[in-house]
């Protein structure tokens, strides 16, 4: 095995225990009073934390110049994914148990869910178009496609900053990552255009 | 996020809290001797001296009311003590359980202030015992839309005012917490314009339904529920129910509350709960009672309308949110 096919395996695991923890804290009694709160909770910051994470690969790449990292991009977004599936399903059956009415009214009439929901849409055509046959497929748009996750991440961490009731230091912390990350972004479109120009 | 993280020392191994609280008392010897006494005269400090070593102290000659919620599961003790918006102690819902072990609640004074015949501070237990105290089991409806029933004991409110006499000119009573950011370690945070405020119109803290809770499950109230007195509204959501009061003030104007303060669209003085007025966060409509896995329909002014609901008449209950 090589070094960094270690690297992969031990981050695969990693981003399951978030998923085991749960299960473990369920058999234990550890979900608090109440539990269907604390998983949604806990579900939703997972998913923004890998989120974020599969945003700092790129940079990450560039500043080291550590290439094989960009192998580890699509299991960091898919995990991603994976965290915002449980997210939104321990929403619509445990929350709400498919109480679709009033799922439709919380979407529209809340805007800290309207933007749940919208995160979530964007990351779907992420995930189904994240095979190599779709990348190879789809060639150029692949890449205009997956620009997606920058407005994911801005939903995402909106969403997690209207849902606080006064207590704002934690979706902060994300912001500012999210700020950053996307800041190197910009700085990477606009500084050859700058170049160009004197 | 909620990160939980195991206790380093069991609660068994710690000093119970009331006896770290009397250490001086040991050292004082004589004068120690002297408080104990007039302690041990308040049934408060009856309860808190003779059930020291089990750390949760048993109230003594606490009558059931007929004012009670009948019919309901009461939730469990580790419900009521370990999920609480108390601020004052961090944001998460089991940060006040671990905070406030150390909150000291004796001595404690509450300072009755503004149009009032007498004001002037008062020792807590001089405060509650000219009250008989009584049990209270009663819904609590928290805004973020879950439920919990719980036996309170308390004193009620009413009889408190009728005692501390406010001048007729008083329109309306104001409630502070106490803000000590040494003990209370949430203080240090700017998430709300502190010191808590709270505030009722004087029929509403006339009701009878209305009490200031200084007991939980037959016992002294912990901590993290707002000892060493708080207040307990049923029919309005949880955080009207302003905890561990200092001062109590008598006013002619609608006070502004600290969640009101804090963002008016969402949060207004009267705070009743109404399944009909949205809140922009949470469907008022329903809630879910902590132990249950499916929602409720959320009743009427919590379901106390019959008792209260003749407060509001011909007020605009939709704009008075």
């Amino acid at each position: 095995m090589t070094r960094f096919t270690v690297i992969r395996w031990t981050i695969f695991a990693a981003a399951l225990v978030p998923a085991a923890a749960l299960v473990y804290w369920l058999f234990t009694g550890n979900l608090t009073a109440n539990p269907i709160d604390f998983i949604t909770d806990w579900t939703g910051t997972t998913a923004l934390v890998f989120l974020v994470l599969s945003l700092t690969v790129t940079p990450l790449r560039r500043l080291t110049g550590w290439n094989e990292v960009i192998k580890l991009r699509r299991m960091l977004g898919l995990f991603a994914f994976f965290y915002a599936c449980l997210h939104v399903s321990t929403w619509m059956v445990l929350d709400w148990f498919f109480d679709i009415a009033s799922m439709a009214s919380d979407v529209v009439k809340r805007p800290f869910i309207t933007l749940g929901m919208t995160t979530f849409l964007l990351l779907v055509p992420l995930a189904l178009t994240s095979t190599a046959g779709m990348i190879r497929r789809l060639g150029r748009r692949w890449t205009q496609l997956h620009r997606l996750v920058y407005l994911a991440a801005i939903t995402a961490t909106i969403h997690f900053w209207w849902v606080v009731k006064a207590d704002v230091r934690e979706p902060r912390w994300y912001a500012l990552a999210v700020v950053i990350l996307l800041t190197f972004r910009v700085w990477w479109v606009w500084k050859p255009r700058l170049h160009s120009v004197h | 996020m909620l990160l939980r993280k195991a206790p380093d020392v069991r609660y068994s191994e710690i000093t119970p809290r009331e006896l770290y609280l009397r250490r001086r008392e040991f050292l004082q010897g004589a004068a120690g001797v002297a408080v104990g006494a007039a302690a041990a005269l308040s049934p408060l400090g009856v309860a808190r001296a003779g059930a020291q070593a089990q750390g949760r102290a048993k109230l003594p000659n606490v009558k059931k009311s007929p004012l009670s919620t009948a019919g309901e599961k009461i939730n469990s003790y580790e419900d009521i003590t370990g999920y609480n918006n108390f601020y004052e102690f961090g944001t998460d819902k089991d940060d006040p359980a671990r905070n406030a072990q150390k909150f000291v609640t004796r001595p404690w004074t509450i300072n009755v202030e503004g149009l009032v015949k007498t004001p002037g501070p008062i020792d807590i237990d001089s405060f509650i015992k000219p009250h008989a105290l009584e049990e209270r089991v009663y819904r609590m409806r928290c805004v973020e839309a879950w439920s919990m029933v719980i036996p309170w004991v308390g004193i009620p409110l009413g009889d408190v005012i009728k005692r501390l006499a406010p001048l007729p000119t008083a329109k309306y009573v104001e409630f502070f917490t106490l803000n000590d950011s040494k003990q209370m370690p949430g203080l240090r945070v700017p998430v709300l314009d502190w010191p808590y405020r709270e505030g009722l119109r004087m029929d509403e803290a006339m009701h009878p339904l209305s009490i200031l809770a200084v007991g939980l499950y037959g016992e002294v109230l912990p901590n993290q529920n707002g000892a060493p007195i708080r207040l307990v509204v049923p029919w309005k959501y949880g955080f009207k129910g302003i905890k561990s009061i200092v001062r109590i003030r008598f006013t002619d104007k609608q006070p502004r509350t600290s969640w009101d303060l804090s963002n008016p669209r969402e949060y207004g003085f009267y705070a009743n709960v109404n399944p009909s007025v949205d809140h922009p966060r949470w469907s008022q409509g329903s809630e879910r009672r902590l132990g249950e896995f499916f929602r409720r329909k959320t009743l009427m002014f919590n379901g106390y309308g019959d008792q209260v609901a003749s407060l509001y008449t011909g007020l605009d209950l939709r704009r008075n949110y």
